[in-house]
């Protein structure tokens, strides 16, 4: 009953609710980290007093919403009880719950004015002077509703709405009067403008005019808004301004435009010129104007940044340090003779012999500039079967193929047969010999793609008979009995659209459509964990390469950072503006890269929780996500079908592979970084040349300063090689330690 | 295109026609205008919200369909209540209903009577997930096995065929994988040249791998080696396996330098097996031939006209093989012929040509009219019809002239029944009945009478065909099929000629008023025996349909599917006699289901061609079966 009246309460208070758990997160956050969000001053205040404050009228919000709920149901004894164990007064009730339905919004009216100075304030903030990386959207996850109200109140201020067109069409001639090199540049205004001025026209009821200004100027805009548009079009009331989304999205974060002095001086002047305050003023509140000195840029430069839901990245949200260089591989002594005497020599005779001109082998003599101190965050201690791991990764590093543009990979593909279009997530082991997919029914299968069958540990009755003192207990506790190919697991209760294994194969993590993530056990097969959290789908989760944390990322746009021993977040990173599709660890565990519907990824740093770049270019949701094997670069993903190269370092756009003709779902560069393996629902693996993708760049001083980048377009060259597969999507990619690729996708006949 | 399609973004709402429909279905009955309006919004935009929330479900399932799962999963990130029982797995069949003014889409919901659920025996338990490895690439080089697509997809070699400068567009090049790892190298150069305005068909590399040389040293052998077995496994490979695209030069070459050798030497054997090697080419759904026409035509020419292809012409069934290249013609034909290339007319042409002429050998005759023939109903009603006359006095003249020599009685005697077997479907299509055997002498001469013999037959069977009773299975057996029943109408004036196993019910009508003799002497087909058919391509599916109609005259005429070369079996037309001709050799005809009715008329159609939808919803299917085509026995009437 418990559980079914939460699911209910859910649905008639719904936006309050699911704010609940993210405070709570913070709340433990502060208690046990400090503070881990990326907020401003001006929004970790507004959390922190909303904590402090109105913790109480909160608590007693969410008990009227139940006791509403209880009473609606004729649960009249229910009723009297909560009420006697709450204390609350029988009027309160009736109040509470008469306000709330009238203003549909909830009885969060006391917080909205309480939050209404601090929110009004930081809107009519100047717009320079913001330089807060997040603030605005960690108070969209913060509180939903009243902040719908205050926003959309700056729409208030109207002008005469049949002038609206002719001030957008003056403004769109004057700017094709401008010159050829201004001209790309002011034409970035036109979209954030036109939003706004819908907005507003809609906001103030002028239905009509609303529809007449959107058909007249939306095929002015650049097409890679058109899912923006679409949504933008199918609203036409007031009412349905109120918890949408998307709308939200533009009302709370600024709009950032990177725009030359010179041409933004010449936008100025014609706007004061003509007195055009209307415009003047969206600018002024809701477009962010990043100034650059120098050459405008051309229409290409800025088409290859512009795509994402609030604009381009600001130039100084790029600018923070970034240690991506690689943890010091742990000192381990390889065994001379590595058929036999890797058991015993693991334990101390110092035979020091490292693999021949290994790449990690000399990687490890000397500390990288680029990478983070070993300690920076704490990993967990390496096990003498993690050791062993390494040894025989080592071993067969050794024997791993050089890949180039003359030797590609073989390809092997896995095919999942009869999966009735519901396979939705693949991945293997490392060391390629296990694979898991997850599926539409809620289940996730393991398999094991090597001869030796998937064993669980005995019951604990069997346990209890073995002989503890035997050398090979741990064959002994084995069941060989119920060994078998393909282990299911049952847990969740909606679709599986994320999963990992652990770097040590013990364990598994999915995430679902219910709103958890699940860990596994691979020795019990059994649910280990449940984390919940997120309340709304995660659609995607991976565990961090050195084990122990794992990230998670969904529908409420938060990513949470977790340690398998607890069962709450450890950080959150909010500052996404729409879902989070795909989530990443990079190599030395010290950063987290997600991607989103919002169509930006942004780099998050574990230790501090700040969003430590934000890349933006792609013009749909990102689907993959790939670090390359040296931590430096970042290859995208979208379905744009474009996949997209990074420079960490310099926080730039560094490539752009076109080819993929739908979404790509999947990425991963060698195990040396020399290709970059691309698979997507167009049912072919390309293979990429990343060697030649990254030497080519020159990056001077002045393109990293300013952050105009200018791709030449060689995707042709640089593509090695298109692999068709018999329809059959690709939606995961993985190489071997000895650089064989291996690729799964279910068949669909 | 985005500002193509904005505009209508913008507009599309639901009407309020739809509002006061689903109003009226939950029983509310006055609904104002104004609600509607405001309801129509709302409703609108709601299904767009939920829409767009299930787009991002169906990307994240890695689809490329929505289903009804991603809007149920929409409406719980919504907190509404999911739509249950809406699984659908493929599509949502709505149906269309307009009556009184207004237009409906709507599901039709039957009724389920649960005791029907719970008395149907469980379906099969659907298979579990499985996984499969396979090599995508080896070394950058994609192997072709059937897991794998084939290298080049036919649809691209159809272009790379027809309109050759397309091929190096960037765009297209990335489908052919054949290049694997010069494939960075020849996309730059393709690039190059588009810039430099040349345009070059790229240098397409025709080495074989040692595996496929290994592979086409085999398949050759076994295609002209002695052991049967081995040739048909060799056969079957060439007309199924999707790798073979990089051979084809080779197996065009060899085909022809073999029929040049071996019509030389007279070896009827090996021809035969190169023409069925040409068939297997044909047959292989990834292969489009175009580009070896011009070495494949001339071979399979030479194997319909040639004229000597056997040491002994008198004993040697040579007929068989022109028969057999006939057809491989025909589909050729049907299948590559366009208005650029025009190998139909010129084919014709050339058979025409030869034809005419008068010191032409009767087998090349032979051979010219058997590919006329192939070549559907309407060549043989233009160009053999008007000149069975003239080829009747030839033929009278060596059957019933001075003998002059074996050979040539033969000949015309095997041109004399080709001639009959072809024409008289034809015939009993375009002429009216009754036949009389003076008539036809006065149109086709010599031939005349023959010929309405065999117009009477065809007309029969086919009629014939229609009145089987339930489930008769009659297999007619080689040589020349010839299975009579008289028109009366009674059963049993049936029982003379025909096999027992065919009934004629006594109910129903049979439309032909004359008497019921069998009109055709026919060799006494005896054993009937249920065979597969030899002749491979036949793909040939008629279904009639037995309907109770009101017309009372029988139509009934099977169709050959398109892909077939072979001739319809059976003709009838409507107020033509029933007659019966000799079909093709081993058919199996399957009678679905017939009509309870006394008053049946008989409507034939085919299954590929959905020319008429009968107003009956129910009656008789009859199937004529070639037992090949497995898909035909599970056919239902439409």
């Amino acid at each position: 009953m418990a559980a079914v009246q939460g699911g209910q309460v859910d649905a008639v208070e719904e936006k309050d609710i699911k704010t609940e758990p993210s405070n709570d997160g913070c709340g433990n956050n502060n208690a046990n980290d400090g503070r881990l969000l990326s907020t401003s001053p001006g929004s970790s205040s507004s959390t922190g007093s909303n904590k402090s404050t109105a913790g109480a009228p909160e608590d007693q919000q969410t008990l009227l919403a139940v006791l509403q709920f209880l009473r609606k149901n004729k649960l009249s004894e229910s009723v009297e009880i909560l009420r006697r164990e709450a204390g609350l007064p029988e009027d309160s009730l009736d109040l509470k719950g008469g306000d709330s339905s009238g203003a549909g919004s909830g009885g969060a009216a006391g917080s909205v004015d309480l939050e209404g100075g601090d929110a009004s304030s930081l809107l009519s903030r100047v717009t320079s002077s913001s330089s807060a990386v997040a603030q605005a959207p960690t108070k969209a996850a913060g509180e939903d509703q009243p902040d719908v109200n205050v926003v959309l109140s700056a729409y208030s201020q109207q002008g005469d709405p049949p002038l609206y067109q002719v001030y957008y069409s003056g403004l769109k001639r004057f700017i094709e009067s401008v010159l050829d090199c201004h001209r790309a540049e002011l034409s970035q205004v036109f979209y954030p403008l036109f939003v706004h001025m819908y907005l507003e026209l809609v906001y103030n009821n002028h239905e009509s005019e609303a529809k007449a200004f959107f058909e007249k100027f939306s095929g002015d805009q650049e097409c890679y808004y058109a899912d923006d548009l679409r949504v933008l079009s199918s609203l036409s009331k007031r009412e349905h301004m109120r918890g949408n989304e998307t709308l939200l999205d533009f009302r709370t974060s600024k709009f950032v435009l990177r725009i030359s002095r010179d041409s933004y001086q010449l936008l100025k002047r014609h706007l004061q010129e003509r007195q055009n305050n209307q415009i003047w003023n969206i600018i002024q509140e809701h477009l962010y104007i990043d100034i650059f000195d120098g050459m405008p840029r051309s229409k290409g430069q800025i088409d290859t940044m512009s795509g994402s839901l609030a604009g381009e990245g600001k130039r100084e949200a790029n600018k923070a340090k970034v240690y991506y260089g690689l943890l010091k591989e742990p000192e381990i002594e390889l065994p001379l003779d590595d058929e036999d005497e890797e058991a015993e020599n693991e334990e101390g005779k110092p035979k020091k012999k490292k693999p021949k001109k290994d790449s990690m082998g000399s990687k490890s003599k000397k500390q990288d500039p680029n990478a983070p101190s070993q300690t920076r965050i704490p990993l967990p201690e390496l096990k003498d079967s993690d050791k062993l791991d390494k040894i025989m990764y080592m071993k067969e590093a050794t024997k791993r193929i050089r890949l180039g543009p003359d030797n590609l990979p073989s390809i092997c593909f896995y095919s999942f047969l009869n999966a009735y279009q519901g396979l939705t997530a693949v991945d293997f082991t490392d060391d390629s010999s296990l694979i898991a997919g997850g599926f539409a029914d809620s289940t996730v299968r393991v398999w094991s793609v090597t001869p030796k069958k998937l064993r669980k540990v005995k019951s604990a009755a069997d346990l209890n008979l073995i002989d503890k003192e035997s050398d090979d207990v741990l064959e002994r506790i084995m069941d060989e009995k119920t060994a078998s190919e393909l282990k299911v697991l049952y847990g969740h209760s909606g679709p599986v659209y994320g999963i990992s294994f652990s770097p040590d194969r013990n364990y598994l993590l999915s995430s679902s459509e219910d709103g958890t993530v699940r860990l596994w056990s691979l020795q019990t097969f059994t649910c280990l964990v449940g984390y919940k959290g997120h309340n709304y789908p995660v659609w995607d989760t991976h565990f961090s390469p050195h084990g122990y944390y794992f990230i998670s990322g969904g529908h409420d746009r938060v990513a949470r950072l977790w340690a398998t021993d607890h069962y709450q977040p450890l950080r959150m990173f909010s500052g996404h503006l729409a879902d989070i599709t795909s989530t990443r660890f990079h190599p030395n565990s010290n950063y987290v890269a997600t991607g989103s519907s919002d169509r930006t990824i942004r780099l998050w740093d574990v230790l501090s929780g700040n969003c430590v770049r934000i890349f933006t270019g792609h013009k749909g949701p990102i689907h993959a996500l790939a670090f390359s094997p040296n931590g430096k670069f970042l290859a995208s993903g979208a379905t744009d079908s474009r996949v997209l190269l990074w420079d960490i370092g310099h926080g730039l756009m560094i490539g752009e592979l076109k080819g993929h003709t739908d979404t790509v779902y999947s990425l991963r560069f060698s195990r040396d970084g020399e290709i970059l393996a691309s698979g997507s629902m167009d049912n072919t693996v390309r293979l990429w040349n990343a060697t030649k993708a990254f030497d080519d760049l020159e990056t001077d001083d002045f393109t990293a300063a300013t952050g105009h980048v200018h791709l030449q377009d060689n995707s042709q060259e640089l593509l090695l090689g298109t692999y068709m597969s018999k329809s059959t999507p690709v939606i995961h990619l993985h190489f071997t330690r000895r650089n064989l690729l291996l690729a799964a996708g279910a068949y669909n006949p | 295109m985005a500002e193509e399609r904005r505009p209508k973004q913008c507009s599309v709402s639901l009407p309020t026609e739809s509002m006061k429909a689903i109003a009226e279905s939950v029983g509310v009955g006055q609904l104002q205008e104004e609600s509607c309006a405001a309801l129509s919004e709302e409703v609108s935009y709601r299904i767009k919200e939920i829409a767009q929330d299930a787009l991002k479900f169906m990307h994240h399932g890695k689809r490329r369909k929505l289903t009804t799962n991603d809007i149920d999963n929409a409406l719980k990130l919504k907190n509404v209540e999911p739509l249950y029982g809406f699984q659908s797995q493929e599509f949502i069949p709505f149906r269309f209903a307009s009556g009184g003014g207004r237009e409906l889409h709507f599901y039709e919901e039957k009724e389920v009577d649960l005791s029907d659920i719970i008395n149907t025996p469980l379906p099969r338990v659907p298979l579990d997930v499985s996984l499969k490895a396979h090599w995508l690439s080896i070394e950058g080089v994609q192997p072709s096995i059937p897991e794998n697509p084939p290298p080049a997809p036919k649809e691209q070699q159809k272009v790379e065929s027809t309109e050759p400068l397309k091929v190096i567009k960037p765009g297209q090049e990335e489908e052919g994988t054949i290049q694997g790892k010069g494939q960075g190298a020849t996309a730059a150069d393709g690039k190059g040249k588009e810039k430099g305005l040349i345009r070059l068909k790229p240098r397409s590399t025709h080495e074989l791998s040692v595996e496929q040389q290994l592979y086409y040293k085999e398949i050759t052998e076994a295609c002209v080696g002695s052991c049967e077995a081995k040739r048909a496994e060799a056969l079957q490979s060439i007309a199924t396996d999707p790798g073979l695209y990089q051979m084809l030069p080779r197996f065009s070459t060899f085909i022809s330098e073999g029929v040049r050798v071996n019509v030389v030497q007279n070896n009827l054997a090996l021809l035969i097996y190169l023409m069925r090697m040409v068939k297997a080419l044909m047959d292989n759904p990834t292969l489009y031939l175009e580009k070896y026409l011009h070495e494949l035509i001339p071979a399979v020419v030479t194997c319909i006209v040639s004229k000597q292809l056997c040491l002994r012409p008198d004993v040697d069934n040579h007929w068989a093989l022109r028969d057999f290249a006939a057809r491989l013609m025909a589909q050729s034909c049907k299948t590559f012929s366009t208005t650029t290339n025009n190998i139909q007319s010129r084919i014709t042409k050339t058979f025409t040509k030869s034809w005419l002429d008068d010191k032409t050998q009767w087998t090349t005759r032979y051979g010219c009219i058997a590919g006329l023939a192939e070549l559907g109903p309407d060549v043989i009603k233009t160009l053999i019809l008007p000149r069975l006359t003239i080829e009747g006095v030839r033929i009278k003249t060596v059957m019933e002239g001075p003998v002059v020599s074996n050979i040539d009685k033969i000949g015309a005697d095997h041109v004399q029944s080709l001639l009959l077997k072809h024409c008289a479907s034809v015939i009993a299509k375009i002429r009216p009945q009754p036949d009389s055997v003076e008539q036809y002498r006065t149109d086709y001469g010599y031939l005349g009478p023959m010929l309405c013999s065999h117009v009477m037959k065809a007309r029969t069977q086919a009629a014939l065909q229609a009145q089987q009773v339930n489930r008769t299975t009659l297999t007619i057996t080689q040589p020349r099929p010839t299975l009579t029943v008289s028109q009366s109408g009674l059963s049993g004036s049936l029982g003379q000629r025909t096999p027992s196993i065919i009934k004629v019910p006594s109910s129903l009508t049979l439309m032909s008023p004359r008497p019921g003799t069998p009109s055709q002497p026919s060799p006494p087909a005896t054993k009937y025996i249920v065979m597969t058919t030899s002749a491979g391509a036949s793909s040939t599916q008629q279904v009639i349909t037995l309907s109770s109609s009101q017309t009372a005259s029988p139509v009934t005429s099977t169709v050959p599917s398109a892909t077939s070369t072979l001739q319809p079996l059976v003709k009838l037309e409507p107020g033509s006699g029933p007659g019966l001709t000799g079909s093709r050799p081993l058919q199996k005809y399957i009678v679905v289901s017939l009509p309870s009715s006394a008053t049946s008329s008989l409507e034939a159609k085919s299954s590929v061609l959905p020319t008429s939808i009968s107003s009956n919803p129910l009656e008789a299917v009859m199937k004529l079966d070639r037992s090949e085509s497995p898909g035909a026995s599970t056919q239902s009437p439409h």
